[in-house]
């Protein structure tokens, strides 16, 4: 019970004084990571952020080392920080570059910058393992991250730069939005699209950077993918999908900062992935309309349709029915008996969907113009396209109705 | 530590290391060579990622670090990550680079939790251990000299995990041998594929399944760092060396075996050659290794550029 | 006694396929989300025929195509191949695929592509014997491209190739050939070696369905014709199908009076 307090506590703030600057930089980095990481995903590059975090760690790794030669201490968060900044910026230079100027894909690029920084930066943390100095470095935080004994500058920066992420992706959030539109429609407005992308990636080091002591470098990426792609599930608006990103990330960056303030071993990072996740597996199950739940029910309404239609106009042309869905639907319906034959129903409804057809390939000859012709897709009736005056048109060359005889 | 030289030493503390890492590297490079023209690298990625929470999970039902649970806990793992990232493509219509990041980093957090939350102190399982592995320590020692390798007692003696590691380089290398045109043609013309009546569902989760086969074996030696470069680089190397597929898979395989081979060399040797009596991640090394010879070949290589009409298109 | 006669001298495999459809397609329908982009069609492609499908850009014709092959999935439809289900018949089919849809970057040689279109013969493991080159380099030969065996395939031209690929469905030695828009974007001199290659190939009793985009072309080249758009709108051999009238029908607005009358078709 006492951990429900405790996670009420640092909800509401009242918690030690830097639990609660780390649940509202949390936050602020939630906000940013989200709304950055949609700029990422609309331009479906999400896991450039993969490459980005895996190469911060040689830089965490030369910038100890270099302030130790120095005289320091080492854990300078700053400076470590400006370290990490460095590396991953040349890994993000190597990704564009492999992928500009060999053969090599997008993605082959992104696995190897990865792997291979990372593997670096492995090496120099073994290195700095057995410096003197280096015993008790504690570097390896960087991974997974860690707020137990963080110190108050640390938190203050984090704060810090988590709002003045957020207030750039304020400021940018116009022109960003239109490139990930559409570059080509952004560089005829007059939008220096590499100029954007650069400050959109700009953001994304500055985000994974400034998380990486509350999350760690294997799961920033989490913070800024896992947001927007909840985002997209309920909405099909540039904006929205910003917008709700930021939402989304701030929210389970706030409440995962708070649940893992409730008990000891709940870790930081891991949590606000997980209750992201909680958030993406609502949205993917029930989100209307995009969500799964909403689509594979759309998906059989839409087959019975067609095979309704394709038994109906079957029956008007008196063809025998060989799929058993179809035969299935229309006994379903009423529309034939089990034996096959069609009901006095059966045989009006496919008179009329014949009807349909029929005044369809005259519409299609009549307007010829693309707008009315290509509205034709077998389902949609021609009421939902023409005026009653034009089909009444239709109806004086197609003549009067024909039975379906049974 | 270790001096330069082929003595009783490095029979003991570094011919299974080698060996092992070896046969890591080209038991990953080799599925790695489709998943790059499938343009599937990151699911080497996604895959040595979810690693973690499988092993943690096998060992949170049976209760000790035994090998066979963690495998099977490992390569369930990667088959429900798969899984999750084709739920998320195909039916939620999210891009594939997005649903793999979501797919990873989820389990990935969820296997930290789990072993934050269990009592592993007893055992030896970390999330370090998980990342770089322990090449190091597999060491022969009943491995006295070179005569060693005609005694048989002593051959009982290996680290299980180098006879893994073989049994497991082996039968990749076999399943590829055998299903080597399938492969090929699915991978250059799925259509086409399909109207031979080949299964390319079942290709595609093939390859799949080597890779996470190769990543499960690989990691508990090696770490999951060098499963992700050895998916990744060497195949990219080689692409770049030849515009055949045969011989692109045979420059992986010499890349992976250079970059194992020089890697430890240089981690367990090369501070020494400074004066230091240290030694760095060897895992980390051969993974840096493979980098640096990508990074040659994109400079130099002779079909590092794309030409023709594809470069066009 | 005499019917007994003529049936002991026609062999067994040409009896079995004698007025036989090539194809029979019923009730197809291929949908992209909730908009079918092929809707209940039934055609049949008659054994020995050369058919064009022809339609407007988005009627469904390559939809239609990959559909009938089991390479998309269909809503509703039933096809038959030489009178057996599609499974069983995938040996006797041979698929030219739309340029586009490759990776041309990907690490193979010409030669390797045609080998390809023999692994029905050689199996998982079968060893390529001389025969197999030799078979492979023949089907080079006939459309022109044997000095181009050992390039790799991005190396090529346009044209070069579409020759590539239909090398390999000659090295299928299938009974029905399908081409998706073979003769897209490429020169006048490989359409011209394509469509002889075609026409030798339906003298030998094959036969031939391709999407087809020009018009101007259709009454050369084909003898039969499916008009496509999302239905079917007419089909039948070429003189009796193709007129004006089931043109604009095809087409509506798309199509001019001006461009259907420089086709100089017979009014119907």
């Amino acid at each position: 019970m006492s951990g429900f307090y405790a996670f009420l506590d640092a909800l509401f703030l009242q918690a030690n004084y830097n639990a609660t600057l780390v649940a509202v930089g949390a936050a602020l980095l939630g906000l940013a990571s989200g709304s950055v990481g949609a700029f990422l995903f609309l331009r479906k590059r999400a896991l450039v952020s993969d490459a980005v975090a895996h190469a911060t760690l040689p830089g965490i790794g030369i910038a100890f080392i270099v302030m130790v030669a120095f005289g320091g201490s080492g854990r300078s968060l700053a400076g470590l920080l400006i370290g990490s900044t460095l590396t991953a910026g040349l890994g993000l230079f190597l990704v564009d570059w492999i992928t500009q100027r060999t053969r090599l894909a997008e993605d082959a690029a992104i696995g190897a910058v990865l792997s291979v920084f990372f593997g670096f930066g492995i090496v120099l943390l073994t290195l700095i393992q057995t410096m003197a100095s280096g015993q008790q470095a504690g570097l390896e935080g960087f991974l997974l991250g860690s707020t137990a004994g963080m110190l108050f500058e640390d938190a203050l920066i984090i704060a810090v730069g988590g709002a003045l992420a957020v207030l750039a992706v304020l400021v940018l959030r116009r022109p960003m939005a239109l490139v990930a539109f559409d570059v080509g429609y952004a560089e005829t407005l007059g939008i220096n699209t590499r100029r954007v992308d650069m400050a959109m990636m700009g953001l994304v080091m500055a985000v994974t950077v400034i998380g990486l002591k509350i999350v760690g470098l294997i799961l920033i990426v989490a913070m800024l993918i896992i947001p927007p792609a909840t985002a997209r599930f309920w909405t099909e608006r540039t904006e929205w999908v910003i917008g709700l990103a930021a939402i989304s990330g701030g929210m389970a960056a706030y409440l995962g900062a708070a649940i893992s303030a409730a008990a000891a071993d709940l870790p930081t990072g891991p949590i606000i992935v997980l209750v992201s996740a909680a958030f993406f597996g609502l949205s993917l199950f029930f989100a209307p309309g995009r969500g799964i739940v909403a689509a594979i029910l759309r998906r059989r309404r839409f087959q019975l349709r067609v095979h309704l239609r394709q038994g109906l106009l079957a029956l008007a042309h008196g063809e025998k029915i060989l799929e058993p869905l179809t035969l299935s639907v229309l006994l379903r319906n009423g529309f034939i008996r089990a034996d096959g034959v069609a009901t006095e129903s059966g045989r009006a409804l496919a008179a009329k969907t014949l009807r349909d057809e029929k005044r369809w390939d005259i519409a299609r000859r009549l307007h010829k113009d693309d707008a009315v012709a290509s509205r034709y897709d077998g389902l949609t009736p021609i009421e939902a396209v023409l005026t009653e005056d034009e089909i009444a048109e239709i109806d004086v060359r197609l003549g009067p109705p024909q039975m379906v005889v049974p | 530590m270790e001096s330069i030289g082929l003595g009783t030493e490095f029979v003991t503390f570094s011919l299974t290391p080698i060996l092992i890492g070896v046969l890591a590297a080209v038991a990953c490079a080799l599925p790695g060579n489709f998943l790059i023209l499938r343009k599937q690298a990151l699911i080497g990625d996604a895959i040595s990622h979810v690693v973690l929470p499988g092993i943690v999970v096998a060992f949170l039902i049976t209760g000790q670090v035994t090998t066979w649970p963690m495998m099977i806990g490992a390569a369930g793992a990667s088959l429900v990550a798969v899984g999750l990232i084709t739920l998320i493509r195909r039916l939620g219509r999210i891009e594939a680079g997005a649903a793999m990041g979501v797919t990873f980093t989820t389990l990935f957090a969820l296997g930290v939790l789990l072993l934050e939350q269990s009592d592993t102190s007893a055992v030896h399982l970390d999330v370090e251990h998980a990342l770089y592995g322990n090449l190091e320590s597999l060491i022969w020692f009943s491995g006295v000299s070179w005569a060693s390798l005609a005694d048989p007692a002593a051959l009982a003696d290996l680290p299980p995990e180098l006879v893994r590691m073989a049994a497991v380089a082996a039968a990749i290398t076999a399943l590829i041998i055998l299903f080597w045109r399938p492969l090929k043609i699915s991978t250059f013309d799925e259509s086409f594929a399909r109207t031979l009546g080949m299964n390319v569902g079942l290709l595609d989760l093939g390859i799949i399944t080597l890779a996470a086969i190769a990543a499960v074996a690989a990691f508990d030696a090696v770490g999951s760092i060098i499963v992700i470069a050895m998916f990744i680089c060497p195949p990219a190397a080689a692409r770049l060396m030849t515009n055949r597929l045969e011989c692109q898979v045979w420059w992986s395989v010499l890349f992976a075996a250079l970059s194992a081979v020089g890697g430890y060399v240089l981690a367990g040797y090369g501070p020494g050659w400074f004066g230091s009596d240290m030694s760095v991640s060897a895992a980390g090394m051969i993974a840096t290794l493979s980098g640096l010879i990508l990074g040659v070949a994109c400079l130099f290589a002779p079909h590092r550029l794309r030409v023709g009409a594809s470069a066009v298109a | 006694m005499a019917l007994d006669a003529v049936k002991l001298v026609i062999p067994e495999a040409e009896l079995e396929l004698a007025g036989m459809p090539a194809m029979e397609i019923r009730g197809m329908t291929v949908s992209y989300g909730d908009k079918p982009a092929v809707f209940s069609v039934d055609t049949v492609v008659h054994a020995g025929s050369m058919t064009a499908i022809i339609g407007p850009n988005g009627a469904g014709k390559s939809t239609l195509l990959k559909a009938a092959l089991g390479i998309l999935p269909r809503v509703s439809g039933q096809v038959s191949v030489f009178g057996m289900p599609l499974e069983k018949a995938k040996a006797k089919i041979a698929y030219v695929p739309q340029r586009a849809s490759i990776d041309w970057d990907f690490p193979t040689r010409v030669i390797d592509v045609v080998i390809m279109g023999l692994y029905r013969k050689l199996g998982l493991l079968g060893r390529i014997k001389e025969q197999h080159t030799t078979d492979a380099k023949a089907a080079l030969e006939r459309v022109g491209m044997t000095e181009f065996a050992d390039r790799q395939i991005g190396q090529l031209s346009g044209g070069q190739q579409q020759r590539v690929f239909l090398a390999r469905a000659l090295a299928q030695d299938a009974e029905l050939y399908l081409l998706d828009e073979p003769f897209a974007g490429v020169d006048a001199a490989t359409e011209r070696a394509i469509i002889s290659v075609l026409k030798t190939l339906q003298a030998e009793g094959k036969t031939v369905v391709a999407v087809h985009h020009d018009l101007a072309t259709v009454t050369h080249y084909f003898d039969h014709v499916l008009m496509l758009n999302t239905r079917n709108i007419a089909d039948g051999p070429v003189a009796t199908t193709f007129t004006a009238e089931a043109l604009q029908d095809t087409y509506g607005g798309r199509l001019a009076t001006a461009q259907v009358e420089q086709l100089q078709l017979p009014v119907a």
